[in-house]
Formats: C-alpha cells, sequence, structure tokens
C-alpha cells in the first residue's frame, strides 16, 4: 500500500521541475492510484498545520478520516503559511504540513525538517468586490478572459496580501505584470482579511483566491483575469520527519492525494496542482 | 528599635513569587537580546521602512496620547466625581476596549467609522472622506485601545486624593471649573503622567485593531508592530532587530519622562 505512493511523488518531481501547466492533468490521474488505507492502525492524536486557505476542505477531510478511524483525533492549525513555516522552524510539533505555495514548504525542507512534499492542488487569484461594486468596476464585452489592466481603474481603494504571504507574493506578480504595482492601498497579513475588507465594502476591490470566492458566496462578486494563470501557486503537503504520528500523518496524506481528497479540492475550488 | 531590621527585609512569601514574577516578565527580554544577531544589526537597521514604521509608530503613539488626555481626563472626572446616574454602567461601558479582543475593535471601528459606517458613511457620502487605511484611522485605533488606560489610572488617582482641598477651593468662592484647574488638576498631575505613560506605551505596542481598521501600508498605516508581524513571517531575525529597535526607543522615552516629569512629580 505505501509503495504505490513512489508513483506519485516521481510525478510529483517532474512537475516541481516543469513548470509548464501541461504536466498537471496526468500527475493529477497517476494519484489516484493511491486509496486510503483503511486497515492501517490509525489512532492517536494528528497535527496538521495548514495554510489559511484550506480551512473549510481540510476540515471536511479531516471528518471523513476521523470517521474512518474512530480513535483518531485530528488537530488543525490553520494560519498563514509563512506563520506556520516559522512556528515549525522554531520546533512546533506538527504531522503534516500543508502550504499555500511552494516557496514556504521550500524553508521547512530546507530547514531539514521533511523530506519531499508532493503538490495536491493550485489557486488562483480573482479580482472580488463588494455586490454593490461602489466603484463601479467594468468588465469589457470581450471573449476570454480579460486583463486586470482592463478591469481596475487606477484610482480605486485595493487590499492585496502582504508580499511575505503567499497570496501576496502571487497578488505582486499580477499587479507588477500589469504595471498596477503602486495601486494597493493596504497589505493584509492573510487572505482571508482582505476577504473580510472586501466584504465590508471598505475596500473597492481586492486580490483573493478562488477559493474565498466561493466561500463568502453571493457576499462578494468577482472576476477571473489573465495573468492571474501564470501567478498561479501550488500548495505542497508534506508529513514532518519528527512526526509523533507518522501512520496517521501519511493516512492524511493519502486521503488528500486520493480521488476523494482530489473531489473535495474540486468542489472548493481549487484546480489542479 | 526591634522593627528596624525587619524593615528592611523581603518576607520570604512575597520575595520568592516577586522574584518568580520579574523572571517571568524579564527573561523573554533578555532572549531577544541572546537571539539578536548583532553582526547583522548595521544592516538590519539601515533596511528601507525601518525608520519609516518607528516614526509613524511614535508619532501615531504620541497623537493617540494626546487625544486620550483631551478627552479621557474629563471622562475620569466625571467616573470619580460626578454624581451622574449610570455612573458604574458607564465605567463598564468605557473600559470594554479592555476586554475586547482588538482585531473586534478594529471591525466595531469600521462598522462606525468606516465609509459605510454609522458616522464614516455619512461623512464619505458628503465629502468623499474615508478614514480607513489612512494614519488618522491608525490613531483612532490606538486611541480606543489605548485610552481606558489612561481613564482608569486618572480616576484611581482622583478618588485616592483629598477631595477636602476641593470642597476648600468651593467654599472660598472658586467654581467647579475653576477648581478643576486650579485644585484637582495639579493634585492628580501624578496619576495623569502615570496613565499617560501607560496609554502611550499601549498604543505604541498596539496592533490588532491597527492591522485590521487601519491596514497596513508603509508610511501611512505600516507600525512597529504590523511590521515587526510581517517580519516574522519572514525573517524572524528582522523581526527580533525591528522588537528590539521598538524596545529601546520606548525604554528610552520612558527613562528620559521620568526624570523630566514623573521624577519631580513623584517623590
Amino acid at each position: 500500500m505505501r509503495r504505490s505512493l513512489l508513483v506519485p511523488s516521481f510525478a510529483v518531481a517532474l512537475a516541481l521541475t516543469a513548470c509548464g501547466g501541461s504536466s498537471a492533468g496526468e500527475e493529477a490521474a497517476s494519484t489516484s492510484s493511491s486509496s486510503a488505507p483503511a486497515s492501517e492502525e490509525v489512532s492517536g492524536t494528528l497535527t496538521v498545520f495548514a495554510a489559511a486557505s484550506l480551512t473549510d476542505v481540510f476540515g471536511e477531510l479531516g471528518d471523513q478520516l476521523m470517521a474512518d478511524h474512530p480513535d483518531l483525533d485530528i488537530q488543525f492549525n490553520f494560519a498563514g503559511s509563512s506563520a506556520l513555516a516559522a512556528q515549525l522552524e522554531q520546533g512546533a510539533p506538527a504531522d503534516v504540513f500543508a502550504s499555500a505555495d511552494e516557496a514556504q514548504m521550500a524553508r521547512v525542507t530546507d530547514a531539514g525538517l521533511a523530506g519531499d512534499a508532493k503538490p495536491f492542488a493550485s489557486n488562483r487569484l480573482m479580482l472580488a468586490f463588494p455586490v454593490d461594486n461602489p466603484a463601479g468596476l467594468e468588465r469589457p464585452e470581450t471573449a476570454g478572459i480579460p486583463s486586470i489592466a482592463d478591469l481596475l481603474d487606477r484610482d480605486v481603494t485595493l487590499a492585496v496580501c502582504a508580499p511575505e504571504v503567499p497570496c501576496g507574493a502571487a497578488a505582486a506578480e499580477v499587479l507588477d505584470r500589469a504595471g498596477l504595482g503602486d495601486v494597493p492601498d493596504t497589505y493584509e497579513d492573510d487572505v482571508r482579511a482582505v476577504l473580510t475588507k472586501v466584504q465590508l465594502g471598505e475596500v473597492d476591490a481586492g486580490l483573493v483566491y478562488r477559493t474565498d470566492v466561493l466561500t463568502a458566496g453571493d457576499q462578494v462578486g468577482a472576476w477571473a483575469f489573465s495573468e492571474a494563470e501564470a501567478a498561479r501557486n501550488r500548495y505542497p503537503v508534506a508529513v514532518l520527519d519528527d512526526a509523533p504520528n507518522p501512520e496517521a500523518a501519511q493516512a492524511f496524506v493519502d486521503l488528500l492525494l486520493s480521488d476523494e481528497g482530489h473531489d473535495a479540492l474540486t468542489e472548493a475550488g481549487f484546480f489542479e496542482p | 528599635m526591634s522593627r528596624a531590621p525587619d524593615g528592611g527585609r523581603i518576607p520570604a512569601p512575597l520575595l520568592v513569587p516577586a522574584a518568580l514574577g520579574t523572571a517571568f516578565l524579564v527573561l523573554p527580554v533578555v532572549g531577544l537580546l541572546v537571539r539578536a544577531p548583532w553582526s547583522s544589526l548595521g544592516a538590519q537597521l539601515a533596511a528601507p521602512g525601518v525608520g519609516e514604521a518607528l516614526r509613524l509608530s511614535l508619532i501615531s503613539a504620541t497623537l493617540a496620547t494626546l487625544v486620550s488626555l483631551v478627552l479621557g481626563v474629563p471622562l475620569a472626572w466625571v467616573l470619580a466625581r460626578s454624581r451622574i446616574r449610570g455612573r458604574s454602567v458607564l465605567r463598564a461601558l468605557v473600559t470594554v476596549p479592555l476586554v475586547l479582543p482588538p482585531v473586534v475593535g478594529g471591525v466595531a471601528l469600521f462598522l462606525v467609522l468606516g465609509r459605510r459606517g454609522v458616522l464614516g458613511g455619512p461623512l464619505y457620502d458628503a465629502f468623499g472622506i474615508s478614514i480607513p487605511f489612512t494614519t488618522t484611522a491608525v490613531v483612532l485605533a490606538e486611541t480606543f485601545v489605548a485610552m481606558p488606560f489612561l481613564v482608569i489610572s486618572v480616576e484611581g488617582a482622583l478618588r485616592a486624593g483629598d477631595a477636602r482641598f476641593e470642597d476648600v477651593a468651593a467654599t472660598l468662592g472658586a467654581d467647579r471649573w475653576t477648581t478643576f484647574r486650579r485644585v484637582t488638576l495639579p493634585l492628580v498631575a501624578p496619576g495623569v503622567a502615570a496613565g499617560a505613560v501607560l496609554c502611550w506605551a499601549r498604543a505604541l505596542g498596539e496592533f490588532g485593531a491597527t492591522i485590521t481598521f487601519a491596514g497596513n501600508f508603509p508610511g501611512t498605516t505600516q507600525t512597529m508592530p504590523l511590521a515587526v508581524y510581517l517580519a516574522l513571517q519572514r525573517e524572524p531575525e528582522a523581526a527580533i532587530v525591528l522588537s528590539l529597535i521598538l524596545l529601546a526607543v520606548s525604554l528610552a522615552t520612558l527613562l528620559l519622562l521620568r526624570d523630566r516629569w514623573l521624577g519631580r512629580a513623584v517623590p
């Protein structure tokens, strides 16, 4: 059962080196061979450090795993990936780390705290705005996905994530590409803070993940834009070397990379890794 | 005479917890000093944005203290001396920011002063003035969180003060405003000073309400605590350096003030 994981991790290594998106579909298909190892002894407490944007979908998967293994208790620590990476560097005990980008995962693997990480999803930014659209933003009548430069006026109040956190790194890349690097009015500490300010109507627009837009439902409007694809961030997951509960950690990662995990991620709005 | 040698000694049941308390409060700061990257200190200090964040922090904390003094001292007087009904409810209400998580305080400020807020909405519609994401918002957030410290200190000083001086002033024909200016205020000056220092220190360290209500933009709303928090996510060493700068500046300011101001007032 365990050995079958070598296949996806090999495919992952390929996907990591080749930055193009073409191999993503193949890679996801190959992960489907691993199914949840229900026969394993999985019990005790499992501690999962995960990016804030994974809150809802990981909660669901965690409930499912606990239903399959009644003796298992899962503790989630959801926060900005950078904050989590810093906590792990400082020796926080955890079994699994799921980061919102590869840079923060690299901090953990470079520090020798985890072996290879496997990407399991990716996310793209969207331009979210309050439902009543106070700045009167307009989407041009074109076929295909417009550039963010066509959606955003320079004088709007714009919230983005701080460049220190993954969504902010992606936002900076998007805005730099479009020549709009000087438009943001506030650099928030995580993506949910951006979403809150959009929901409250205190900013005209914000750059948030597609998954956040789906979470917010009809409380915000949102448009996709063309620069998001190139600036998308991949979510890697790794079992930490010093995991107190490696069996449960592996079971969680297996579930995440299984068909079920893939479906849950897709439903939440994530893209292929 | 028999009390003299004992008077200088601290009883063991007090000494041990006091020593533990001191260690608990001081050791983390020592930890910062030990872990500080002294070799790269110069480079970290010269990093862009550090001076800006420090300047903004000092200015906004000082402005927040001034606003708190102007509004908080009269409020403390009302709480300590007036006989209005519902005074204890009023006291509970104005100390709510002490227990409210500052992030919630920031959201609450949005609901009142944001551009969709109860007061901020009409202001925005009529004049196009939007308070969030400005330095004004930083000062307001800090004032919201820090003013209760000043109010409580000053109210305590007023209650502990001898009201008979005020009665004497009244019998000599001074009205209540004159009494307040010429008698009450000088009497409680040390309490006001102590409260102002507490208030300033709390404002200087304010994080939650500021990042929520004022956002985070270098030079406009990014104060030192915000810079420290974000640096911590990227590079903990930089965060330690920023914290040490904040620590050094606040200690220097407080020591200076104590000598100049508190030192004269407090025996």
